[in-house]
């Protein structure tokens, strides 16, 4: 009985997970693949070709969307770290307020937010920026970076930093070579959800950048309900890639550090 | 002593400064500045006068109406859906058994797929050209694409559904795996001892101790639904359409008189998702209690 619900769930996980993946890596190498055949009739690198050529935009978009959300992660953990920390391990007056405030951008649609700003960005010139583009991300990354990290830090004991400031560490010190080792598993998850977040955002980007600022989603998206099938399903593996390396350079801390995960089981 | 003092009271407002500003002013301005265009504050066009109008045209058109339901049964269905395959998932794959390890791998892998590469996989595998037709094909199942079942672009919104469901299973189930494995087999032993069968060792020992990871976790998966935008542009019907859908559409719109029902349009949105998210809360401490 045990056996075969294990079976089972082994088949429906690997089925379940590997059918949306296939045909994009098939259709991304077909040429000529008609109606019903299981594979292409023809292959070619094409597509691929496409992806890699200045026209396609595919490499200014993934420029531009690594360097927003490489600049959104800096900025989260710049002043995330410090409310996470702040919060998990102090009772001030206000707290509940203040855990209010910065949960509220995760569970409220950020639709009348960002059409909002959208009018102030206008009047600010923020809007065809790079920095509007990614100051708009900023409203859901944040409060992930701090609800994952609050959960971290919750589950952190200031014991070591004491003992390293008695032994006459500076500061400094006690940040690089204290604190950071010790959070760094949980950081690491928290700082692929930030980016992840920011890599995945179209209609944000697509009202604030106003088509001057390209990012990935917006290549791919045309593509999607168009009639390249080849290309869009290159697109999309180049626009996945990194997704999975940071799985492959994470997928431990996920799986096994409850404290990380926890922060989601906190809200 | 005096300094020392001062900068131990201003620690913790100083660490939150930085994170609240940034939230309040970007989120908070937003809310202000779209809540506003919606009562009629809108000077670029010259609007200045305080209406409800918008709300009321909304509200008394029936389009709005078959949208909001649309939009509500695709975030229940999605969220009701994935937590129960979540919690099926997370009990097999809390035991440590060959291959297992591989498995949770596997399990975690579409957590940092975007939307957008699921919805285009999605595509290519239920359209009814896509690899599960030419499977029925091949298995002389049908004949045709048009015989395979309509699951894109279409009204029950189907491929929609497969989407969320591919994100979100493994979202919730790796919140509930953790906190199984962190729990161990201690109190089911305890409650096997005392003579609990299957069921009820998983109703009163084992659930109580996921559901509040259930809850915050579908509550986010609930949320995101509900507002996202470029899932159902891309597979659903052109109408109905989502509310976001609907809302942007409007802003979108060269005739800059629709923003504001734009507006109205979002701020409908997030209060009834807010009213939604209040209620589930409530009823999470009401769980929680008994």
């Amino acid at each position: 009985m045990q056996k075969a619900v294990r079976w089972i769930a082994a088949i429906s996980i690997t089925l379940g997970v590997l059918l949306p993946v296939v045909p994009q890596i098939i259709w991304s190498f077909a040429h000529r693949w008609l109606f019903p055949n299981l594979l292409p009739t023809e292959w070619s690198l094409s597509s691929w070709e496409y992806v890699f050529t200045a026209s396609s935009r595919v490499g200014e978009g993934f420029i531009n969307s690594l360097l927003i959300a490489t600049f959104v992660c800096f900025l989260s953990i710049l002043v995330g770290l410090p409310a996470a920390r702040a919060i998990a391990l102090n009772d001030f007056k206000g707290k509940g307020l203040v855990e209010w405030i910065l949960m509220v951008p995760i569970i409220v649609p950020g639709i009348v937010s960002t059409l909002g700003i959208h009018q102030l960005f206008i009047r600010l010139h923020l809007t065809n920026t790079f920095i509007g583009v990614s100051l708009v991300h900023l409203i859901p990354c944040i409060p992930y970076m701090v609800l994952v990290m609050t959960s971290v830090f919750a589950n952190y004991g200031t014991e070591l930093e004491d003992t390293a400031r008695t032994l006459g560490a500076n500061p400094l010190q006690v940040l690089l070579r204290v604190t950071l080792p010790g959070i760094l598993p949980g950081l690491m998850v928290a700082t692929m959800f930030t980016f992840l977040i920011s890599w995945g955002q179209y209609i944000t980007s697509v009202l604030i950048g106003g088509g001057t600022i390209v990012t990935l989603p917006m290549v791919l998206f045309p593509f999607i309900s168009g009639v390249n099938y080849s290309n869009a399903a290159a697109i999309s593996l180049i626009f996945v890639a990194p997704a999975i390396l940071v799985l492959v350079l994470i997928s431990r801390q996920l799986g096994q550090d409850s404290a990380v995960m926890g922060g989601f089981g906190r809200l | 002593m005096n300094r020392l003092k001062l900068f131990e009271k201003l620690r913790v407002p100083m660490m939150l400064f930085p994170a609240l500003a940034i939230v309040v002013l970007l989120f908070g301005g937003g809310m202000i500045s779209g809540i506003g265009q919606s009562v009629g504050y809108f000077p670029v066009i010259g609007l200045q006068d305080f209406t409800l109008d918008y709300y009321r045209d909304i509200l008394t058109d029936s389009g709005f109406i078959e949208s909001l339901w649309l939009t509500f049964r695709l975030a229940f269905l999605s969220t009701l859906m994935s937590s129960v395959i979540a919690v099926l998932f997370a009990l097999v794959l809390r035991h440590a058994f060959r291959g297992s390890q591989f498995l949770t791998f596997l399990y975690q892998i579409p957590i940092p797929i975007p939307h957008l590469v699921v919805a285009t996989g999605i595509v290519l595998l239920v359209s009814q050209s896509g690899l599960l037709s030419r499977g029925a094909v091949t298995l002389g199942l049908t004949s045709t694409p048009r015989d395979f079942p309509v699951m894109v672009f279409d009204r029950p919104g189907i491929a929609i559904q497969l989407t969320y469901l591919w994100k979100e299973v493994p979202f919730i189930g790796i919140v509930v795996l953790a906190v199984l494995k962190s729990v161990g087999p201690q109190y089911e032993e305890i409650a096997q001892t005392l003579g609990a069968n299957r069921w009820q060792r998983f109703r009163f020992v084992l659930l109580p101790l996921i559901m509040p990871g259930i809850l915050s976790t579908s509550i986010i998966v609930f949320a995101f639904v509900f507002a996202n935008y470029e899932i159902p542009l891309l597979l659903g019907v052109r109408y109905p359409t989502t509310l976001p859908v609907m809302a942007f559409r409007n802003y979108q719109d060269p005739d800059l008189a629709l923003r504001p029902q734009a507006m109205a349009i979002s701020v409908i949105l997030a209060i009834v998702a807010i009213l939604l998210l209040v209620a589930y809360k409530r009823l999470a401490k009401y769980a929680a209690e008994t």
